[in-house]
């Protein structure tokens, strides 16, 4: 085939775009928040004392959103072609490097012989397992709109997909989740979503190859 | 690449105005033939080899035009797909590189090459493996150059129907273009 002739059927009745790219992603996003939501109080029911306990659920939230709001708007950057000249990566694991702080300030102000009932407690592997479950969804369907949306550095775009579902599972999860120790809570959250953000890293070039 | 100039008619390509989408396909085409021609000669690949790259990425531009922010710079978005296309060639034909038989490359054939070369794929063949729906609406819309309603009524299909046939008629052949040039 002559290019010339790819440029003459393509410019032939040349459909206007009606859609520009980007409002897709906000929507997966927003209802990705909205499934691990339901799909926590369908299954694994709200957790009970929820007035006592609502500060803990509060700063699980508060730990998340500010993870989550930056690595949607990263996200939507680094879904277009060319996008990965515009996003900085370092900014982004600013708030999760303040999880991790916390979770270290959190134990050095435990004494060390409590150390394992405050980060072992008695549900880190519900959490551990939870969390990454309930992303599979929201994953998908997350790489599904990154991918129509062309992104040129697929192991990074991934990445950050998997941070963003690990965030809103984590959102979704908070919900059941029983643990009131700020040490727990920001290991185990933050573990957790870093293990999305490898997981979307490692699968990225294969899922989101256009 | 010239943003200035490119820039506008990747705009008013993007209202939908045929002629301006022309030119810019046309003026990207130069531009990716150099880019292309560039980096696989080095490697010792063909030209027509070049070609295919050069219309899988003006396909891949023009199937993914919505993606383009007009808020941004083109020649970027561009470059991005360009690269992209390349990268993915190189990953998924490493294999074959051993196929290429250096006494098969007329230097003649090579270096008279101009603009007019033709690329290995067969546009007809690749038409002819579409389910017939998306094959009449591609046929008539985009090669005989018939209007969404013309065709809708000769082949009594909704204007809807034949919109959508030819979007996902293009991106099959989108598709079997990235696997053609592979075979």
């Amino acid at each position: 085939m002559k290019t010339d002739d790819l440029i003459a059927m393509l410019g032939t009745n040349v459909e206007p775009v009606r859609r520009p790219a980007g409002r897709t992603l906000v929507l997966v996003i927003a209802g990705g928040v909205l499934l691990a939501a339901c799909l926590v109080l369908a299954v694994m029911g709200l957790r009970p004392e929820l007035d006592r306990s609502l500060p803990y659920l509060l700063l699980k939230i508060g730990l998340m959103l500010p993870i989550l709001i930056p690595a949607s708007i990263v996200l939507s950057r680094l879904a277009r072609p060319g996008g990965e000249r515009r996003v900085s990566l370092a900014l982004l694991s600013l708030p999760l490097l303040a999880v991790m702080g916390l979770a270290i300030g959190a134990l050095s102000l435990t004494p060390m012989s409590h150390w394992r009932t405050e980060i072992v407690g008695d549900e880190w592997i519900e959490c551990l397992v939870s969390i990454p479950v309930i992303a599979i969804v929201p994953f998908a369907t997350i790489i599904w709109a990154v991918r129509r949306m062309a992104p040129t550095d697929l192991v990074r775009a991934g990445a950050v997909s998997g941070l963003v579902a690990g965030c809103v599972s984590a959102m979704g999860y908070a919900l059941h989740c029983a643990a009131e120790s700020v040490a727990f809570i920001s290991v185990w959250y933050g573990g957790t979503v870093v293990l999305c953000t490898l997981a979307g890293a490692l699968l990225g070039p294969r899922l989101l190859r256009w | 690449m010239v943003e200035d100039e490119l820039k506008p008619l990747m705009l008013a390509s993007l209202r939908g105005e045929a002629a301006a989408h022309r030119e810019l396909l046309s003026r990207l085409s130069g531009n990716l033939r150099v880019y292309y021609r560039g980096k696989l000669a080095r490697i010792g690949r063909s030209a027509t080899e070049a070609e295919d790259l050069v219309q899988e990425a003006l396909m891949a531009i023009h199937m993914r035009r919505h993606t383009y922010d007009p808020a941004q710079l083109l020649t970027p978005w561009v470059r991005a797909i360009a690269r992209y296309k390349l990268i993915d060639h190189l990953r998924h034909t490493r294999g074959s590189m051993s196929d290429v038989r250096i006494d098969g490359i007329d230097p003649l054939v090579e270096e008279d090459a101009a603009a007019g070369v033709e690329s290995s794929i067969d546009l007809s063949r690749l038409m002819a493996g579409l389910p017939e729906k998306m094959r009449t609406a591609v046929q008539a819309v985009k090669l005989d150059g018939l209007s969404v309603a013309e065709t809708a009524t000769k082949f009594k299909m909704s204007e809807s129907s034949v919109k959508v046939s030819v979007h996902r008629g293009l991106k099959a052949l989108a598709a079997m273009i990235g696997r053609e040039k592979l075979s």
